[in-house]
Order: C-alpha cells, then sequence, then structure tokens
C-alpha cells in the first residue's frame, strides 16, 4: 500500500515538474508571473484530446497541444505582454486577465463535461511487479518527468540558448549589451515555458482527467511548487515538486477532505525561514 | 474638528445620496444597488492593501467569503442567531487575516502576489472539497437574514448604514498616523526602517485591518445572497475586488466605490445577455492593464491634461 502510495506521489510530482518547470523558466529569466500558466495547461489537455481524437494517435496530441501553447504563448508575449514590459505589476495583472478569457473560451469550445485522453494500448492497463500492481501509463510520465528534467538540465547548462538564459536570470541588459537579441532569448523561453504547460496538459489529462476548474488546481501546485523550489531554478522545481506532490498524495489519504491543506503546511514554514524558497536567489 | 467644511458636505451629499437610492430605483435595482454597496467595501478594503500600503493582494476574495461561510454555516447548521454568526463571521476573516498576514508580510511585489493568489486558492480548495462543513459544490444554502431584513429595502437601508460606517472607518485610518507610516512603507521600506518604524508589525496590522473590513462585506453578503458555494471564495472574487481598485484608481479610496458600480452594473448588464461574464472580466482586466493601468479617472485626467499642454 505504502509503495503504491509513493509512486502515487513521485508519478504526480513528474507531471507537476513538466507544468512548474515551464512557469519557473518564464519566471526566473523574464520576472513574468505567468497567471495564465493553469489555463494553458488546460488548453493543452484540451487539444491534445481534440487532436488525438482526429488522428488516432497519443504522441501526436501531445505533440500538437504543446505546438498549439507555444502558439498561444507566444501571442501572449508577442502581443500582449509586449504593451506593458518592464512593469512587473501591470504584467502579472495582464496574465491573470487572460487566465480567465482562456478558461472561460475553454467553456465555450469544450463544454462543462469532464474529459480524459485516451492513452495508447500499449500504455493502458497495469504492470506488475512481484506483490504490486500499478498503471503502466503513470510510470511512463514518471519516466517522461525525468527525461524532460534531464533534458531541460542539458539545453540550461550545456547550449547556447541555456547560456543566454542562464546570463538572461542574472542580468539581462548586460546581455543585450553584449550584442545578443535578449528579446528572441524571452520569446523562445515564454514559448518552451508554455509548451511544458501543454504538454502537461496532455500527460495530466490522460490521469487526472479534463475539467473547467483543472486550471485553477495546477496552478495553485505550481505555485506551491515554485515558492517552495525558488524562482527560475530547475533543481528547485524537481525539489518542490517532489515534496508538493507527495504532500498532495499522502495528504489525500490521511485526510482526504482537507489534502489542499496539506501542501500549506511546509509553504509556511518555509518562507518563514527562506522567503526566496529553497533554491531561490535575491534578483 | 472632525471634517473640514468641503468633507461635510461631501460626506452630506454621499448621506443623501445613499438615502435616495431605492426611491430613485426601485424594486430590483435596489438589490443591485445593495450589492454594489457591499462590493464596494471589499474593494476598497483590496485598496487598503494595493493603494496605500503597495501590496497587491489576491486572497481578499478568500477573506470576504470566509466570513460568508461562517455566518452561512452557523445560522443554517449549527442553528446559531444571526447577529452571533456574523460577529463569528468578521472575527473569523480576521484569523484568516492574520494567519495570511503572518506569511505574506515578508514578501512584496510580484512574491506578495503570488503568495496571496496560492494562500487565497487553498481555502478555495478547502471549502470545495471539505464537503461535511461547507457542503462542497452545493454550498449552503439558506436564508440567513432577521425577518426585518428579507424585505430588500430594509437590507438596503441596513447595508448602506453598515457602508457609511465603514467608509467612514477606512477614511479615518488611510489618514491616521497609522495609515500614513503605512504610505511611508509604500514609497520606501527602507526609509521607513531606518526611521525606526517596525516594518513588519505596520504591514501585519494594515492587512489583518484590511482583512476586517473585507470580512465585514463578507458577512453582509451572506444576508443579501442568502448562499454561499465555493465560487463565492474563489480567485475570480478577489480578481473583481481589485479590478474594480484599480478601474477607481488604487490608493483613491473612494475611487474603489467608483469601481464597483462600474463592474457591478456591467456584470449585471452583460448577464442579461450572455453567460460569458467572466471572459469579460478577463478582458477588462487586460486592456485595463494596457491602456489604463491608473484607472478609468486616472485616464481621463492623463487625457484632460495633455490636451491642455497643447
Amino acid at each position: 500500500m505504502t509503495i503504491f502510495q509513493l509512486l502515487n506521489g513521485a508519478t504526480f510530482a513528474a507531471l507537476l515538474f513538466v507544468v512548474a518547470s515551464g512557469f519557473t523558466l518564464i519566471f526566473g529569466l523574464m520576472r513574468i508571473v505567468n497567471l495564465a500558466h493553469g489555463a494553458l495547461y488546460l488548453f493543452g489537455g484540451y487539444l491534445g484530446l481534440a487532436v488525438a481524437n482526429l488522428t488516432g494517435n497519443f504522441f501526436l496530441g501531445a505533440i500538437g497541444a504543446a505546438v498549439g501553447v507555444a502558439l498561444i504563448g507566444l501571442f501572449i508575449d508577442f502581443g500582449l505582454l509586449r504593451f506593458v514590459r518592464g512593469v512587473e505589476l501591470r504584467q502579472v495583472l495582464l496574465t491573470l486577465g487572460v487566465a480567465f478569457v482562456l478558461n472561460d473560451l475553454a467553456l465555450v469550445l469544450w463544454g462543462g463535461d469532464t474529459f480524459s485522453i485516451q492513452v495508447p494500448a500499449f500504455l493502458d492497463g497495469p504492470a506488475e511487479f512481484g506483490e504490486i500492481t500499478y498503471p503502466i501509463y503513470r510510470l511512463f510520465v514518471l519516466l517522461v518527468g525525468i527525461v524532460i528534467f534531464i533534458a531541460l538540465g542539458l539545453l540550461i547548462t550545456k547550449t547556447r540558448l541555456g547560456a543566454l538564459i542562464r546570463a538572461g536570470v542574472d542580468d539581462a541588459e548586460t546581455v543585450s549589451a553584449m550584442g545578443v537579441d535578449i528579446r528572441r532569448v524571452f520569446i523562445y523561453t515564454f514559448m518552451l515555458g508554455s509548451a511544458l504547460a501543454g504538454l502537461g496538459g496532455v500527460m495530466g489529462g490522460a490521469f487526472l482527467t479534463l475539467y473547467p476548474t483543472a486550471d485553477s488546481e495546477i496552478l495553485v501546485y505550481s505555485l506551491a511548487v515554485v515558492i517552495i523550489g525558488g524562482r527560475g531554478s530547475l533543481i528547485g522545481a524537481a525539489v518542490g515538486s517532489l515534496l508538493v506532490g507527495m504532500l498532495s498524495t499522502f495528504g489525500q489519504v490521511w485526510f482526504p477532505e482537507l489534502a489542499y491543506f496539506v501542501i500549506f503546511g511546509p509553504m509556511a514554514i518555509l518562507l518563514a525561514f527562506r522567503p526566496l524558497g529553497l533554491f531561490g536567489k535575491v534578483a | 474638528m472632525l471634517f473640514t467644511k468641503k468633507q461635510m458636505l461631501y460626506a452630506t451629499l454621499g448621506l443623501l445620496a445613499l438615502s435616495l437610492i431605492p426611491t430613485l430605483f426601485p424594486g430590483y435595482k435596489t438589490s443591485i444597488a445593495t450589492e454594489i454597496l457591499i462590493f464596494a467595501m471589499l474593494a476598497m478594503s483590496v485598496d487598503i492593501m494595493a493603494g496605500f500600503t503597495g501590496r497587491t493582494s489576491l486572497c481578499h476574495g478568500a477573506i470576504f467569503g470566509v466570513a460568508t461561510y461562517v455566518v452561512l454555516h452557523y445560522v443554517t447548521v449549527v442553528g446559531g442567531s444571526v447577529w452571533v454568526g456574523a460577529l463569528l463571521g468578521v472575527l473569523a476573516a480576521m484569523v484568516i487575516s492574520m494567519i495570511f498576514a503572518a506569511l505574506a508580510i515578508r514578501t512584496s511585489g510580484v512574491y506578495f502576489i503570488l503568495l496571496t493568489l496560492a494562500l487565497g486558492m487553498i481555502v478555495w480548495g478547502v471549502c470545495l472539497r471539505w464537503t461535511s462543513v461547507t457542503g462542497g459544490e452545493n454550498g449552503i444554502r439558506g436564508s440567513v437574514a432577521p425577518a426585518w431584513l428579507l424585505n430588500k429595502q430594509n437590507l438596503y437601508y441596513f447595508v448602506a448604514a453598515c457602508f457609511a460606517v465603514v467608509t467612514f472607518g477606512m477614511w479615518k485610518f488611510v489618514n491616521s498616523p497609522f495609515g500614513l507610516t503605512l504610505k511611508g512603507i509604500r514609497d520606501s521600506e527602507s526609509r521607513m526602517r531606518t526611521l525606526g518604524y517596525n516594518v513588519p508589525l505596520h504591514l501585519f496590522i494594515g492587512f489583518v485591518v484590511s482583512g476586517f473590513f473585507a470580512g465585514i462585506a463578507g458577512a453582509l453578503y451572506a444576508f443579501f445572497n442568502s448562499f454561499v458555494s465555493p465560487s463565492t471564495v474563489a480567485l475570480a472574487q478577489s480578481v473583481e475586488g481589485l479590478l474594480m481598485a484599480i478601474v477607481g484608481g488604487v490608493g483613491t479610496l473612494f475611487g474603489a466605490i467608483i469601481g464597483a458600480i462600474l463592474v457591478i452594473s456591467l456584470e449585471n448588464f452583460v448577464s442579461l445577455y450572455t453567460e460569458r461574464w467572466l471572459m469579460v472580466l478577463g478582458f477588462m482586466f487586460i486592456f485595463t492593464m494596457i491602456f489604463a493601468p491608473t484607472g478609468v479617472l486616472g485616464a481621463a485626467r492623463n487625457f484632460i491634461n495633455s490636451r491642455q499642454k497643447k
């Protein structure tokens, strides 16, 4: 039973990581708290569902969702946020407006019903390890989470774009003074972060189902992850996801009605000692 | 002197307008006016934080809704008296504010928004899932107002009286030495610290006072609406309160009243034609942020100023 819960916590944490890493990337580099991130997750789920139903292929659905949501991200950044560049408060509140519009638009397009994305046959069903049987799909989610963690880590530490992102986090002005088009780096980052939300929507849509308030729930979890992990830190996002994933899973077992409350505890303790999160740096 | 002559005049005009509304706008429109007054109180409490303390909060809707929940739960489920319920509601709002304040005052700027958003959403999540107490998605329904307030007009006058007292209290608060200290913190935290002010304590008290006013509005909302569900504590509620404060112009206190009139009237108008209020709310937020971040009044003032310069 406990191993089962541990796996549930770990797989949920993997999903959280995929979503929250996108959030923390945008937050870390651009200082933009994208409150539409939850809505992008939900949109990704619905888009993935639509594409998967159309093509009959789950993976095409996932790609479609990531690309589609990256384009929505491009529109948000290039079409809307450009008007409020540099003013943190206005940026945040603008993305909040976008979140409301996207959420309501999803309600218009897909209605209020609960949907579940059909996973491919070879990922469907249980896996057996001796005594324990566990859904293969959730293990697959865990694997994807780890792969994305490694891929993002490599992207940040080994590539030119990653170096630019890291430099941009520390001092965007100097980077642009060196002749780098930092705006382009920002746009790529925003699209990448959005794509991760969309991908998360498809991954989560297949085991948590999609419904109109799913965006708020995932947004709170992502916020908790970033508040615990610290702004812009991949390691922080991973540690935060694990903490939040485990706590919320065990919370649901121990106090089913107050599970939401359980993620609040560590957040509170942490803030008392480290207001910037575990791996956060002073801006 | 409590007021200057000019303030006396404005206060008298304001009270006159308040008392005339049921005659000028009878029936259904009186109810809308009641709703406007309740939300104006919420919006002003948001403005105490956003405008006078420089901390934009996204959890005031949750504080407001907690008071509503407590009143409805205490009266309909526990079966207690209305006034004790209202008192408990306001107290609960203050307790929640204290917890939130203790966590949030260490942060500022975007972090404050993030944290208050997360805290408010946790309230929403608990209200949604804690079915045995909150009734889950179905919420709690029950007429809690005492018999003499069941009449729409009487309820209006009662809310208007509370509104007048609360508005006066807030106005006194933001202009008190304490309120001026908050403004000082808004403008420069380090300067106030150097001058020897206990900044965290001031922020804490400011937050709880603002939560107290939001709680009064929430308790009155229980009288007005006779129903509470998770949507009362949802983010949309905080966002609406904040939008009212911003549209009216943050840091003006009374601007929030104009914001409430605009937003609630628009909500009632839009609801006649479409169910897409949240989308309209979202678009309003986007456009306000792009075109009129200092509020409708501020934008009008800027426009006039720029005309005059030419």
